[in-house]
Protein backbone atom coordinates (compact mmCIF):
# COMPACT_ATOMS: atom_id res chain seq x y z
CA UNK A 1 0.00 0.00 0.00
CA UNK A 2 1.33 3.73 -0.81
CA UNK A 3 1.66 6.08 1.48
CA UNK A 4 -0.55 8.35 -0.64
CA UNK A 5 -4.02 6.02 -0.38
CA UNK A 6 -2.88 5.44 3.89
CA UNK A 7 -3.27 9.22 3.95
CA UNK A 8 -6.80 9.69 2.49
CA UNK A 9 -7.89 6.93 3.93
CA UNK A 10 -6.90 8.58 7.42
CA UNK A 11 -8.44 12.15 6.07
CA UNK A 12 -11.72 10.01 5.40
CA UNK A 13 -11.27 8.66 8.65
CA UNK A 14 -11.28 12.01 10.18
CA UNK A 15 -14.20 13.45 8.11
CA UNK A 16 -16.32 10.31 8.95
CA UNK A 17 -15.50 9.81 12.85
CA UNK A 18 -17.61 12.70 14.47
CA UNK A 19 -21.09 12.51 12.70
CA UNK A 20 -21.47 8.64 13.19
CA UNK A 21 -19.70 8.63 16.53
CA UNK A 22 -22.40 11.05 17.57
CA UNK A 23 -24.97 9.37 16.31
CA UNK A 24 -23.65 6.04 18.14
CA UNK A 25 -23.30 7.60 21.29
CA UNK A 26 -26.64 8.95 21.54
CA UNK A 27 -27.49 5.61 20.60
CA UNK A 28 -26.26 4.45 23.12
CA UNK A 29 -27.67 6.83 25.43
CA UNK A 30 -31.33 5.97 24.36
CA UNK A 31 -30.42 2.36 24.57
CA UNK A 32 -29.19 2.58 28.47
CA UNK A 33 -32.15 5.07 29.23
CA UNK A 34 -34.65 2.84 27.93
CA UNK A 35 -33.03 -0.31 30.15
CA UNK A 36 -33.20 1.60 32.95
CA UNK A 37 -36.55 3.48 32.60
CA UNK A 38 -38.41 0.71 34.38
CA UNK A 39 -36.54 1.06 37.40
CA UNK A 40 -36.89 5.04 37.10
CA UNK A 41 -40.80 4.32 36.65
CA UNK A 42 -40.70 2.23 40.02
CA UNK A 43 -38.75 5.09 42.38
CA UNK A 44 -40.99 7.62 40.66
CA UNK A 45 -44.29 5.16 41.37
CA UNK A 46 -43.21 4.30 44.91
CA UNK A 47 -43.18 8.23 45.89
CA UNK A 48 -46.84 8.70 44.68
CA UNK A 49 -50.14 8.15 46.60
CA UNK A 50 -52.43 5.16 45.48
CA UNK A 51 -54.25 6.81 43.62
CA UNK A 52 -51.92 9.00 41.54
CA UNK A 53 -49.95 5.80 40.72
CA UNK A 54 -52.67 4.40 39.33
CA UNK A 55 -53.82 6.51 36.69
CA UNK A 56 -54.21 6.03 33.06
CA UNK A 57 -52.22 8.31 31.12
CA UNK A 58 -49.74 8.21 33.84
CA UNK A 59 -49.41 11.54 36.07
CA UNK A 60 -45.27 12.36 36.11
CA UNK A 61 -45.55 15.22 37.97
CA UNK A 62 -47.56 13.73 40.63
CA UNK A 63 -47.16 15.68 44.05
CA UNK A 64 -44.31 13.14 46.45
CA UNK A 65 -45.49 11.65 48.98
CA UNK A 66 -43.77 8.82 51.70
CA UNK A 67 -46.91 7.12 52.06
CA UNK A 68 -46.22 3.77 49.89
CA UNK A 69 -42.67 3.23 51.92
CA UNK A 70 -44.67 3.89 55.69
CA UNK A 71 -47.48 1.56 54.90
CA UNK A 72 -44.71 -1.35 53.53
CA UNK A 73 -42.61 -0.45 56.94
CA UNK A 74 -45.97 -0.82 58.86
CA UNK A 75 -47.34 -3.95 57.12
CA UNK A 76 -44.31 -5.60 59.15
CA UNK A 77 -41.78 -6.86 56.84
CA UNK A 78 -38.59 -6.35 59.47
CA UNK A 79 -38.11 -10.28 60.21
CA UNK A 80 -38.45 -11.48 56.71
CA UNK A 81 -35.93 -8.39 55.74
CA UNK A 82 -33.80 -9.94 59.55
CA UNK A 83 -34.51 -13.42 57.71
CA UNK A 84 -32.86 -12.66 54.13
CA UNK A 85 -29.68 -10.99 55.82
CA UNK A 86 -28.98 -13.91 57.93
CA UNK A 87 -29.52 -16.44 55.44
CA UNK A 88 -27.65 -14.66 52.84
CA UNK A 89 -24.67 -12.86 54.96
CA UNK A 90 -23.79 -15.80 56.70
CA UNK A 91 -24.35 -18.29 54.38
CA UNK A 92 -22.01 -15.71 52.15
CA UNK A 93 -19.44 -16.26 54.90
CA UNK A 94 -20.07 -19.85 55.53
CA UNK A 95 -18.87 -20.50 51.44
CA UNK A 96 -15.62 -18.38 52.00
CA UNK A 97 -14.49 -20.46 55.30
CA UNK A 98 -14.98 -23.49 53.53
CA UNK A 99 -14.19 -22.66 49.65
CA UNK A 100 -10.51 -21.03 50.58
CA UNK A 101 -9.38 -24.29 51.76
CA UNK A 102 -11.00 -26.40 49.04
CA UNK A 103 -9.90 -23.73 46.50
CA UNK A 104 -6.17 -23.82 47.91
CA UNK A 105 -5.52 -27.39 47.83
CA UNK A 106 -6.91 -27.73 44.12
CA UNK A 107 -4.71 -25.20 42.78
CA UNK A 108 -1.63 -25.06 44.90
CA UNK A 109 0.67 -28.48 43.66
CA UNK A 110 -2.35 -29.87 42.06
CA UNK A 111 -2.44 -33.65 41.89
CA UNK A 112 -3.86 -35.08 38.55
CA UNK A 113 -7.00 -36.08 40.38
CA UNK A 114 -7.92 -32.36 41.21
CA UNK A 115 -9.10 -31.81 37.87
CA UNK A 116 -12.31 -34.40 38.60
CA UNK A 117 -12.93 -33.41 41.65
CA UNK A 118 -13.26 -29.65 39.59
CA UNK A 119 -15.23 -31.42 37.25
CA UNK A 120 -17.69 -32.75 39.40
CA UNK A 121 -18.15 -29.19 41.98
CA UNK A 122 -18.88 -27.57 38.16
CA UNK A 123 -20.79 -30.27 37.39
CA UNK A 124 -23.38 -29.98 40.34
CA UNK A 125 -23.85 -26.21 39.19
CA UNK A 126 -25.27 -27.77 35.91
CA UNK A 127 -27.83 -29.64 37.84
CA UNK A 128 -31.23 -28.35 38.03
CA UNK A 129 -31.53 -27.75 41.81
CA UNK A 130 -35.43 -28.09 41.72
CA UNK A 131 -35.03 -31.11 41.11
CA UNK A 132 -34.09 -31.66 44.52
CA UNK A 133 -36.82 -29.76 45.80
CA UNK A 134 -38.61 -33.08 47.30
CA UNK A 135 -35.75 -34.76 48.98
CA UNK A 136 -34.90 -31.50 50.74
CA UNK A 137 -38.30 -31.06 52.14
CA UNK A 138 -39.33 -34.31 53.22
CA UNK A 139 -35.67 -34.23 54.92
CA UNK A 140 -36.24 -31.01 56.51
CA UNK A 141 -39.74 -32.67 57.63
CA UNK A 142 -38.33 -35.44 58.93
CA UNK A 143 -35.79 -33.83 61.17
CA UNK A 144 -38.32 -30.72 62.35
CA UNK A 145 -35.97 -28.10 60.34
CA UNK A 146 -39.22 -26.86 58.67
CA UNK A 147 -39.44 -22.88 58.46
CA UNK A 148 -35.93 -22.90 59.75
CA UNK A 149 -33.64 -20.10 58.54
CA UNK A 150 -30.50 -22.31 59.14
CA UNK A 151 -31.94 -24.63 56.44
CA UNK A 152 -31.48 -21.96 54.50
CA UNK A 153 -28.20 -21.06 55.35
CA UNK A 154 -27.13 -24.46 54.73
CA UNK A 155 -28.82 -24.83 51.16
CA UNK A 156 -27.27 -21.55 50.17
CA UNK A 157 -23.84 -22.11 51.29
CA UNK A 158 -23.97 -25.49 49.59
CA UNK A 159 -25.74 -23.69 46.28
CA UNK A 160 -23.05 -21.59 46.00
CA UNK A 161 -20.34 -23.94 47.00
CA UNK A 162 -19.03 -24.53 43.81
CA UNK A 163 -19.24 -21.04 42.32
CA UNK A 164 -16.61 -19.67 44.62
CA UNK A 165 -14.57 -22.81 44.67
CA UNK A 166 -14.53 -22.71 41.07
CA UNK A 167 -13.85 -18.30 41.43
CA UNK A 168 -11.06 -18.55 44.39
CA UNK A 169 -9.07 -22.09 42.77
CA UNK A 170 -8.84 -19.64 39.37
CA UNK A 171 -7.41 -16.21 41.10
CA UNK A 172 -4.81 -19.06 43.30
CA UNK A 173 -3.54 -20.73 40.16
CA UNK A 174 -1.94 -16.66 39.44
CA UNK A 175 0.21 -17.20 43.14
CA UNK A 176 3.69 -17.87 41.24
CA UNK A 177 4.54 -21.17 42.90
CA UNK A 178 8.56 -19.74 43.54
CA UNK A 179 7.11 -17.43 45.58
CA UNK A 180 5.57 -19.96 48.05
CA UNK A 181 8.76 -21.96 48.04
CA UNK A 182 10.98 -18.99 48.51
CA UNK A 183 8.54 -17.88 51.43
CA UNK A 184 8.73 -22.10 53.01
CA UNK A 185 13.24 -21.59 52.84
CA UNK A 186 12.61 -18.39 54.64
CA UNK A 187 10.93 -20.28 57.06
CA UNK A 188 7.89 -18.72 57.11
CA UNK A 189 4.75 -20.89 58.35
CA UNK A 190 1.29 -21.60 56.43
CA UNK A 191 -0.53 -19.14 58.60
CA UNK A 192 2.23 -16.11 57.41
CA UNK A 193 2.51 -17.90 53.93
CA UNK A 194 -0.81 -17.31 53.56
CA UNK A 195 -1.44 -13.68 54.78
CA UNK A 196 1.54 -12.12 53.38
CA UNK A 197 1.95 -14.17 50.41
CA UNK A 198 -1.69 -15.86 49.05
CA UNK A 199 -3.74 -12.99 50.61
CA UNK A 200 -2.81 -10.30 48.06
CA UNK A 201 -3.39 -12.07 45.13
CA UNK A 202 -6.79 -13.75 46.14
CA UNK A 203 -8.73 -10.76 47.79
CA UNK A 204 -10.20 -9.94 45.07
CA UNK A 205 -11.89 -13.12 43.92
CA UNK A 206 -12.77 -13.42 47.60
CA UNK A 207 -14.47 -10.50 46.98
CA UNK A 208 -16.13 -11.42 43.59
CA UNK A 209 -17.27 -14.55 45.37
CA UNK A 210 -18.97 -12.67 48.53
CA UNK A 211 -20.66 -10.53 46.19
CA UNK A 212 -22.13 -13.17 44.01
CA UNK A 213 -22.77 -15.32 46.68
CA UNK A 214 -24.45 -12.67 48.57
CA UNK A 215 -26.69 -11.74 45.41
CA UNK A 216 -27.99 -15.44 44.24
CA UNK A 217 -29.26 -15.95 48.39
CA UNK A 218 -30.43 -13.03 48.23
CA UNK A 219 -32.47 -13.50 45.68
CA UNK A 220 -33.57 -17.11 45.78
CA UNK A 221 -38.01 -17.40 46.09
CA UNK A 222 -38.73 -20.94 45.20
CA UNK A 223 -36.82 -22.85 48.11
CA UNK A 224 -36.89 -19.94 50.50
CA UNK A 225 -40.89 -20.15 49.75
CA UNK A 226 -41.37 -24.42 50.13
CA UNK A 227 -39.20 -24.78 53.10
CA UNK A 228 -40.25 -21.46 55.18
CA UNK A 229 -43.28 -20.49 56.94
CA UNK A 230 -44.29 -18.10 58.91
CA UNK A 231 -41.47 -17.70 61.02
CA UNK A 232 -38.40 -17.43 58.54
CA UNK A 233 -39.66 -16.05 55.48
CA UNK A 234 -37.21 -14.26 53.86
CA UNK A 235 -38.03 -11.05 51.86
CA UNK A 236 -38.67 -12.21 48.12
CA UNK A 237 -41.49 -14.46 49.86
CA UNK A 238 -42.64 -11.69 52.21
CA UNK A 239 -43.10 -9.65 48.58
CA UNK A 240 -44.95 -12.32 47.10
CA UNK A 241 -47.68 -12.25 49.92
CA UNK A 242 -48.14 -8.29 48.84
CA UNK A 243 -50.65 -8.31 45.56
CA UNK A 244 -52.83 -10.31 47.77
CA UNK A 245 -54.40 -7.38 49.05
CA UNK A 246 -57.66 -5.60 47.76
CA UNK A 247 -57.52 -2.28 46.39
CA UNK A 248 -54.87 -0.09 45.30
CA UNK A 249 -51.52 -1.15 46.25
CA UNK A 250 -48.89 -0.15 43.41
CA UNK A 251 -47.04 2.58 44.76
CA UNK A 252 -46.80 -0.06 48.06
CA UNK A 253 -45.65 -2.51 45.91
CA UNK A 254 -42.82 -0.47 43.66
CA UNK A 255 -41.66 0.85 47.58
CA UNK A 256 -41.44 -2.52 48.97
CA UNK A 257 -39.29 -3.80 45.71
CA UNK A 258 -37.29 -1.10 45.95
CA UNK A 259 -36.86 -1.88 49.41
CA UNK A 260 -35.93 -5.47 49.20
CA UNK A 261 -33.76 -4.76 46.06
CA UNK A 262 -31.61 -1.73 47.61
CA UNK A 263 -29.00 -4.28 49.09
CA UNK A 264 -28.37 -5.74 45.62
CA UNK A 265 -28.36 -2.59 43.89
CA UNK A 266 -25.84 -0.62 46.26
CA UNK A 267 -23.26 -3.90 46.08
CA UNK A 268 -23.34 -4.27 43.07
CA UNK A 269 -22.89 -0.86 42.04
CA UNK A 270 -19.93 -0.90 44.38
CA UNK A 271 -18.32 -3.41 42.99
CA UNK A 272 -19.21 -3.58 38.91
CA UNK A 273 -16.14 -4.76 38.10
CA UNK A 274 -16.79 -8.06 40.55
CA UNK A 275 -19.36 -8.50 39.05
CA UNK A 276 -18.25 -9.95 35.88
CA UNK A 277 -15.89 -12.40 37.41
CA UNK A 278 -17.84 -13.52 39.50
CA UNK A 279 -20.54 -14.63 37.33
CA UNK A 280 -18.50 -15.79 34.84
CA UNK A 281 -16.78 -17.93 37.85
CA UNK A 282 -13.72 -16.16 37.41
CA UNK A 283 -13.21 -17.44 34.00
CA UNK A 284 -13.68 -13.28 32.34
CA UNK A 285 -11.23 -11.04 34.36
CA UNK B 1 -7.27 -32.57 53.62
CA UNK B 2 -8.53 -28.74 53.48
CA UNK B 3 -11.05 -29.96 50.76
CA UNK B 4 -13.30 -32.58 52.62
CA UNK B 5 -15.54 -30.65 54.25
CA UNK B 6 -16.72 -28.58 51.32
CA UNK B 7 -17.02 -31.68 49.06
CA UNK B 8 -19.21 -33.64 52.00
CA UNK B 9 -21.15 -30.75 52.07
CA UNK B 10 -21.81 -30.49 48.15
CA UNK B 11 -21.72 -34.44 48.15
CA UNK B 12 -24.92 -34.18 50.89
CA UNK B 13 -26.64 -31.83 49.81
CA UNK B 14 -26.42 -31.76 46.13
CA UNK B 15 -26.13 -35.66 44.85
CA UNK B 16 -27.87 -37.80 47.82
CA UNK B 17 -31.04 -35.65 46.84
CA UNK B 18 -30.70 -36.28 43.55
CA UNK B 19 -30.41 -40.31 44.37
CA UNK B 20 -33.57 -40.33 46.21
CA UNK B 21 -35.34 -38.44 43.35
CA UNK B 22 -34.77 -40.94 41.03
CA UNK B 23 -36.11 -43.82 43.80
CA UNK B 24 -39.13 -41.54 44.03
CA UNK B 25 -39.47 -40.96 40.34
CA UNK B 26 -40.58 -44.86 40.14
CA UNK B 27 -43.06 -44.72 42.96
CA UNK B 28 -46.88 -44.22 43.61
CA UNK B 29 -46.39 -41.60 45.96
CA UNK B 30 -48.90 -39.07 46.89
CA UNK B 31 -49.29 -37.93 50.11
CA UNK B 32 -53.20 -36.96 49.93
CA UNK B 33 -53.03 -41.34 49.12
CA UNK B 34 -50.78 -42.90 51.74
CA UNK B 35 -52.04 -46.01 51.49
CA UNK B 36 -51.13 -46.43 47.74
CA UNK B 37 -47.20 -45.97 48.24
CA UNK B 38 -45.69 -48.62 46.74
CA UNK B 39 -43.47 -49.29 43.36
CA UNK B 40 -44.81 -47.87 40.51
CA UNK B 41 -42.38 -48.52 37.52
CA UNK B 42 -41.81 -46.19 34.88
CA UNK B 43 -45.74 -45.07 35.71
CA UNK B 44 -44.59 -41.62 36.12
CA UNK B 45 -42.23 -41.47 33.31
CA UNK B 46 -45.21 -42.87 30.82
CA UNK B 47 -47.27 -39.54 32.66
CA UNK B 48 -45.01 -36.85 32.59
CA UNK B 49 -44.16 -37.77 28.56
CA UNK B 50 -47.93 -38.07 27.73
CA UNK B 51 -50.34 -36.11 29.79
CA UNK B 52 -50.69 -32.79 28.07
CA UNK B 53 -49.77 -30.61 30.63
CA UNK B 54 -46.93 -32.45 31.47
CA UNK B 55 -45.41 -32.36 27.81
CA UNK B 56 -46.65 -28.60 27.68
CA UNK B 57 -44.40 -27.61 30.44
CA UNK B 58 -41.27 -29.34 28.34
CA UNK B 59 -42.32 -27.59 25.62
CA UNK B 60 -42.45 -24.15 27.44
CA UNK B 61 -38.95 -24.66 28.92
CA UNK B 62 -37.14 -25.11 25.82
CA UNK B 63 -38.98 -21.91 24.86
CA UNK B 64 -38.60 -19.93 27.13
CA UNK B 65 -34.88 -20.24 27.54
CA UNK B 66 -33.84 -20.53 23.89
CA UNK B 67 -35.89 -17.43 23.53
CA UNK B 68 -34.44 -15.32 26.64
CA UNK B 69 -31.15 -16.68 25.76
CA UNK B 70 -30.94 -16.05 22.03
CA UNK B 71 -33.14 -12.91 22.40
CA UNK B 72 -30.74 -11.49 25.49
CA UNK B 73 -27.31 -12.47 23.52
CA UNK B 74 -28.10 -10.67 20.41
CA UNK B 75 -29.60 -7.48 22.32
CA UNK B 76 -26.19 -7.91 24.44
CA UNK B 77 -24.00 -8.16 21.73
CA UNK B 78 -25.13 -4.85 20.13
CA UNK B 79 -25.16 -2.87 23.68
CA UNK B 80 -21.57 -4.42 24.25
CA UNK B 81 -20.24 -3.13 20.89
CA UNK B 82 -22.38 0.61 21.64
CA UNK B 83 -20.35 0.46 24.57
CA UNK B 84 -17.08 -0.60 23.55
CA UNK B 85 -15.67 2.89 22.51
CA UNK B 86 -15.25 6.26 24.58
CA UNK B 87 -18.00 8.18 24.69
CA UNK B 88 -19.27 11.15 26.71
CA UNK B 89 -21.40 9.78 29.91
CA UNK B 90 -19.50 5.95 29.34
CA UNK B 91 -19.65 4.78 32.56
CA UNK B 92 -22.92 6.30 33.32
CA UNK B 93 -24.58 4.24 30.69
CA UNK B 94 -23.01 1.39 31.47
CA UNK B 95 -24.71 2.23 35.07
CA UNK B 96 -27.85 2.48 34.09
CA UNK B 97 -27.73 -1.12 31.86
CA UNK B 98 -26.61 -3.17 34.73
CA UNK B 99 -29.53 -1.75 36.79
CA UNK B 100 -32.30 -4.07 35.77
CA UNK B 101 -29.68 -7.32 36.60
CA UNK B 102 -29.52 -5.95 40.03
CA UNK B 103 -33.32 -5.72 41.19
CA UNK B 104 -34.53 -8.75 42.88
CA UNK B 105 -36.40 -11.15 40.37
CA UNK B 106 -39.33 -11.13 42.03
CA UNK B 107 -39.58 -7.76 42.61
CA UNK B 108 -38.59 -7.19 39.11
CA UNK B 109 -41.57 -9.67 37.86
CA UNK B 110 -44.30 -8.17 40.08
CA UNK B 111 -42.64 -4.73 38.54
CA UNK B 112 -43.22 -5.81 35.14
CA UNK B 113 -46.88 -7.31 35.91
CA UNK B 114 -48.51 -4.61 37.64
CA UNK B 115 -46.59 -1.66 36.92
CA UNK B 116 -45.95 -2.27 33.30
CA UNK B 117 -48.01 -4.69 31.90
CA UNK B 118 -51.56 -3.76 33.46
CA UNK B 119 -54.14 -3.00 31.31
CA UNK B 120 -55.85 -0.02 33.06
CA UNK B 121 -52.71 1.52 34.46
CA UNK B 122 -49.51 0.04 33.77
CA UNK B 123 -47.05 2.18 32.12
CA UNK B 124 -47.16 0.78 28.40
CA UNK B 125 -50.93 1.20 28.20
CA UNK B 126 -50.67 4.54 30.35
CA UNK B 127 -48.03 6.26 27.43
CA UNK B 128 -50.03 4.65 24.43
CA UNK B 129 -53.11 7.04 26.31
CA UNK B 130 -50.55 9.97 26.17
CA UNK B 131 -49.39 9.97 22.57
CA UNK B 132 -52.52 8.28 20.57
CA UNK B 133 -55.18 10.40 23.25
CA UNK B 134 -58.52 8.81 24.21
CA UNK B 135 -59.00 6.15 21.23
CA UNK B 136 -55.56 4.25 21.58
CA UNK B 137 -55.59 0.66 21.58
CA UNK B 138 -55.30 -0.66 24.99
CA UNK B 139 -54.39 -4.38 24.74
CA UNK B 140 -54.22 -6.81 28.18
CA UNK B 141 -50.92 -7.58 27.65
CA UNK B 142 -50.20 -10.54 29.56
CA UNK B 143 -53.32 -12.10 28.31
CA UNK B 144 -52.50 -11.88 24.95
CA UNK B 145 -49.31 -12.90 24.74
CA UNK B 146 -48.82 -14.52 28.49
CA UNK B 147 -45.37 -16.40 26.83
CA UNK B 148 -43.86 -13.05 25.48
CA UNK B 149 -44.96 -11.17 28.14
CA UNK B 150 -42.89 -13.13 30.33
CA UNK B 151 -39.83 -13.55 27.78
CA UNK B 152 -39.60 -9.75 27.46
CA UNK B 153 -39.38 -9.43 31.49
CA UNK B 154 -36.41 -11.28 31.46
CA UNK B 155 -35.33 -10.42 28.32
CA UNK B 156 -34.66 -7.33 30.39
CA UNK B 157 -32.62 -8.61 33.24
CA UNK B 158 -30.20 -10.96 31.25
CA UNK B 159 -29.30 -8.75 28.81
CA UNK B 160 -26.98 -6.58 31.24
CA UNK B 161 -25.64 -10.39 32.02
CA UNK B 162 -24.60 -11.02 28.42
CA UNK B 163 -23.32 -7.41 27.99
CA UNK B 164 -21.03 -7.39 30.85
CA UNK B 165 -19.15 -10.57 29.69
CA UNK B 166 -19.48 -10.05 25.97
CA UNK B 167 -18.16 -5.96 27.00
CA UNK B 168 -15.38 -7.97 29.03
CA UNK B 169 -14.74 -10.00 25.93
CA UNK B 170 -13.92 -7.05 23.46
CA UNK B 171 -12.16 -5.11 25.90
CA UNK B 172 -9.91 -7.85 25.76
CA UNK B 173 -9.28 -7.85 22.17
CA UNK B 174 -5.62 -7.06 20.89
CA UNK B 175 -5.67 -3.22 19.81
CA UNK B 176 -2.57 -3.44 17.89
CA UNK B 177 -3.42 -6.32 15.74
CA UNK B 178 -7.19 -4.81 15.35
CA UNK B 179 -5.33 -1.44 14.46
CA UNK B 180 -2.53 -2.83 12.06
CA UNK B 181 -6.14 -4.06 10.20
CA UNK B 182 -7.55 -0.69 10.30
CA UNK B 183 -4.03 0.44 8.34
CA UNK B 184 -3.65 -2.49 5.86
CA UNK B 185 -6.85 -1.35 4.56
CA UNK B 186 -9.61 -4.05 6.10
CA UNK B 187 -13.09 -2.17 6.41
CA UNK B 188 -14.94 -2.23 10.04
CA UNK B 189 -17.37 -4.92 8.96
CA UNK B 190 -14.25 -6.90 7.94
CA UNK B 191 -12.73 -6.42 11.10
CA UNK B 192 -15.74 -7.48 12.48
CA UNK B 193 -16.39 -10.60 10.93
CA UNK B 194 -12.99 -11.87 10.89
CA UNK B 195 -11.40 -10.36 14.09
CA UNK B 196 -13.84 -9.61 16.54
CA UNK B 197 -16.74 -12.19 16.09
CA UNK B 198 -13.99 -15.58 16.59
CA UNK B 199 -12.19 -13.54 19.20
CA UNK B 200 -15.58 -12.87 21.06
CA UNK B 201 -17.04 -17.15 20.51
CA UNK B 202 -15.67 -18.52 23.47
CA UNK B 203 -17.29 -14.86 25.57
CA UNK B 204 -20.17 -15.72 23.63
CA UNK B 205 -20.57 -19.33 24.50
CA UNK B 206 -20.03 -19.14 27.90
CA UNK B 207 -22.24 -16.01 28.49
CA UNK B 208 -25.12 -18.53 26.32
CA UNK B 209 -24.32 -21.33 28.69
CA UNK B 210 -24.22 -19.63 31.83
CA UNK B 211 -27.74 -17.92 30.84
CA UNK B 212 -29.08 -21.34 29.67
CA UNK B 213 -28.64 -22.91 33.16
CA UNK B 214 -30.28 -20.14 35.18
CA UNK B 215 -33.06 -19.61 32.40
CA UNK B 216 -34.06 -23.26 32.38
CA UNK B 217 -34.17 -23.01 36.53
CA UNK B 218 -36.31 -19.95 36.43
CA UNK B 219 -38.92 -19.68 38.62
CA UNK B 220 -39.80 -16.56 39.70
CA UNK B 221 -41.02 -15.00 36.88
CA UNK B 222 -43.39 -17.50 35.70
CA UNK B 223 -45.03 -18.01 39.05
CA UNK B 224 -45.55 -13.81 39.50
CA UNK B 225 -46.24 -12.65 35.68
CA UNK B 226 -48.73 -15.45 35.09
CA UNK B 227 -49.02 -18.11 38.29
CA UNK B 228 -48.12 -20.71 35.72
CA UNK B 229 -51.47 -19.86 33.95
CA UNK B 230 -52.60 -19.59 30.22
CA UNK B 231 -49.75 -22.11 29.04
CA UNK B 232 -46.84 -20.73 30.60
CA UNK B 233 -46.28 -23.18 33.44
CA UNK B 234 -42.53 -24.12 32.79
CA UNK B 235 -40.47 -27.90 34.21
CA UNK B 236 -39.92 -25.75 37.45
CA UNK B 237 -43.19 -24.26 38.11
CA UNK B 238 -45.06 -27.66 36.96
CA UNK B 239 -42.46 -29.66 39.52
CA UNK B 240 -43.22 -26.70 42.50
CA UNK B 241 -47.05 -27.03 41.50
CA UNK B 242 -47.02 -31.11 41.43
CA UNK B 243 -45.38 -31.68 44.60
CA UNK B 244 -46.64 -28.25 46.57
CA UNK B 245 -50.28 -28.35 45.37
CA UNK B 246 -50.66 -31.50 43.91
CA UNK B 247 -48.42 -33.83 46.46
CA UNK B 248 -47.92 -36.15 43.77
CA UNK B 249 -44.62 -36.66 44.96
CA UNK B 250 -43.48 -39.60 41.95
CA UNK B 251 -44.55 -37.81 39.06
CA UNK B 252 -42.71 -34.35 40.83
CA UNK B 253 -39.72 -36.96 40.90
CA UNK B 254 -39.97 -37.98 37.48
CA UNK B 255 -40.31 -34.08 36.02
CA UNK B 256 -37.64 -33.47 38.47
CA UNK B 257 -35.30 -36.24 36.70
CA UNK B 258 -36.50 -35.14 33.15
CA UNK B 259 -34.80 -31.39 33.85
CA UNK B 260 -31.91 -32.66 34.81
CA UNK B 261 -31.36 -35.31 31.73
CA UNK B 262 -32.63 -31.72 29.60
CA UNK B 263 -30.01 -29.79 31.24
CA UNK B 264 -27.35 -32.80 30.78
CA UNK B 265 -27.80 -32.78 27.35
CA UNK B 266 -27.38 -29.21 26.35
CA UNK B 267 -24.58 -29.11 29.17
CA UNK B 268 -22.67 -31.98 27.99
CA UNK B 269 -22.06 -30.17 24.56
CA UNK B 270 -21.41 -26.77 26.16
CA UNK B 271 -18.96 -28.23 29.20
CA UNK B 272 -16.30 -28.81 26.51
CA UNK B 273 -16.04 -25.30 25.11
CA UNK B 274 -16.03 -24.18 29.11
CA UNK B 275 -13.59 -26.17 29.92
CA UNK B 276 -11.65 -25.22 27.00
CA UNK B 277 -12.07 -21.25 27.99
CA UNK B 278 -10.58 -21.85 31.52
CA UNK B 279 -7.55 -24.05 29.94
CA UNK B 280 -6.42 -21.08 27.99
CA UNK B 281 -6.91 -18.89 31.03
CA UNK B 282 -4.61 -20.98 32.72
CA UNK B 283 -2.17 -20.87 29.83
Amino acid sequence: MSGKTLSTGQVENVHKQPRSGVILSITAWVVGLMFVSPVLWMILTSFHSEPDAATNPPSFGAPLTLEGYRSFFESGPWPSLINSVMASVVSTLLVLVLAFPAAYALSIRPVRKWSDVLFFLLSTKFLPIVAGLLPIYLFAKKVGMLDNIWLLIVFYTVMNLPIAIWMLRSFLAEVPSEMLEAAEVDGAGLILTLRKVVAPVVMPGLASAALICFIFSWNELLFARVLTGTVSQTAPVYLTGFVTSQGLFLAKVCAASLVVSLPVLVAGFAAQDKLVQGLSMGAVR
Amino acid sequence: MPLLPALILVFFVTQLPFVFTIGASFMNWNAYYPDERGFGGIANYKTVLTDPSARKAIWVTVLLTAAVVLISLFLGLLIALLLDRKFFGQGIVRTMMITPFLIVPVAAALLWKHALYNPEYGLFNGLLTKIFGEDAPQPDWISDHPMWSIIFAIVWQWTPFMMLILLAGLQSRPMDVVEAARIDGASPWQIFTNMTLPHLRPYMELSGLLGTIYVVQNFDHVFTITGGGLGTANLPYYIYQTFYTGQDYGLASAAGVVVVILTIFVATVALRTVFSIFREEQR
